[in-house]
């Protein structure tokens, strides 16, 4: 009965990913690339808020001096 | 002058946390979806501003340890980058929330020990502003400053976990670390906050340096 019992846990460990499967995720976005354009816009604007932190860091060094 | 290398590798891993954080393959759980990937952005807010007030208060004890004025001054750039960084967690969070638990505010714990969590702090920056003083006021927010932390601790990191709440890791539910047993995630997550942190930092180290340069011009 014990042995029974495992098995049926150990199946279930199994099959869980495949019905994992079944949930929606943005599958969509990534099969017709269109997520790179995203993640571009998101790295752009943190690239751009850090270089305008930066160029306030250089502005205050230099009055530092 | 060149930027100091932790400001660098801040930047590269919050860049690596963005790019790989949306891209890399995430659990796939119910209702969650790919908004799990938020952990990578919402949650490092909140690792972050609790670092930068445990950094807050440090320098507020090594303050009351030999009344160093640049200690208070640094302790208060921290606190309010701190509070700063706690707005954009208090906010994606209400986002997050309003899609995964159906509405903006939910009666959480954690939720309402966060905002009783950003009062508090806004006591402290009441409290520096209401003291004309300067030397009574930097030993006044210092000490409050200490209070304030153990405060933060218990209002978001104790009581949660004694009810029921719906975040991972509180009042019964699993933590985060059930949700990827792939530990994909974790490989974005840990460089996400030590990224956040060192960014954080650097803004803060911003603050502190206007100010002194004020305080300077003031005294001229």
């Amino acid at each position: 009965m014990k042995s029974f019992i495992s098995t049926i846990l150990f199946c279930l460990f199994i099959v869980y990913p495949a019905i994992a499967q079944d949930i929606e995720m943005a599958d969509v976005m990534r099969s017709n690339g269109k997520i790179y354009v995203v993640v571009a816009v998101i790295a752009m604007i943190f690239v751009g808020l850090i270089v305008y932190l930066y160029r306030i860091d250089q502005r205050v060094n230099k009055l530092e001096e | 002058m060149q930027l100091k290398w932790w400001k660098i590798l801040g930047v590269l891993l919050v860049l690596y946390s963005i790019i790989a954080g949306l891209l890399l393959p995430v659990p796939q759980l119910d209702i969650l979806n790919e908004s799990i990937r938020n952990l990578y952005f919402h949650v490092t807010m909140w690792f972050s501003m609790i670092i930068l007030m445990l950094m807050s208060m440090i320098q507020s004890i090594r303050f009351l340890n030999g009344f160093d004025k640049m200690r208070d001054l640094k302790a208060e750039a921290l606190a309010s980058t701190g509070m700063f960084i706690a707005v954009l967690g208090l906010t994606t969070g209400m986002i997050w929330a309003q899609f995964t638990w159906g509405a903006f505010w939910v009666n959480d714990p954690k939720l309402n020990g966060a905002a009783v969590t950003m009062l508090i702090y806004l006591a402290y920056f009441i409290l520096r502003n209401s003291i004309e003083n300067e030397d009574s006021r930097a030993r006044v927010s210092a000490i409050y400053n200490i209070l304030a932390f153990v405060m933060m601790i218990v209002f978001i990191g104790v009581l949660p976990r004694m009810t029921d709440s719906l975040h991972p890791g509180n009042g019964g539910n699993p933590g985060f670390g059930n949700y990827d047993l792939d530990s994909n995630m974790r490989m974005v997550f840990y460089p996400a906050v030590i990224g956040w942190i060192l960014v954080s930092t650097w803004i803060a180290q911003l603050r502190f340096r206007i100010k002194v340069l004020e305080i300077k011009k003031e005294n001229l």
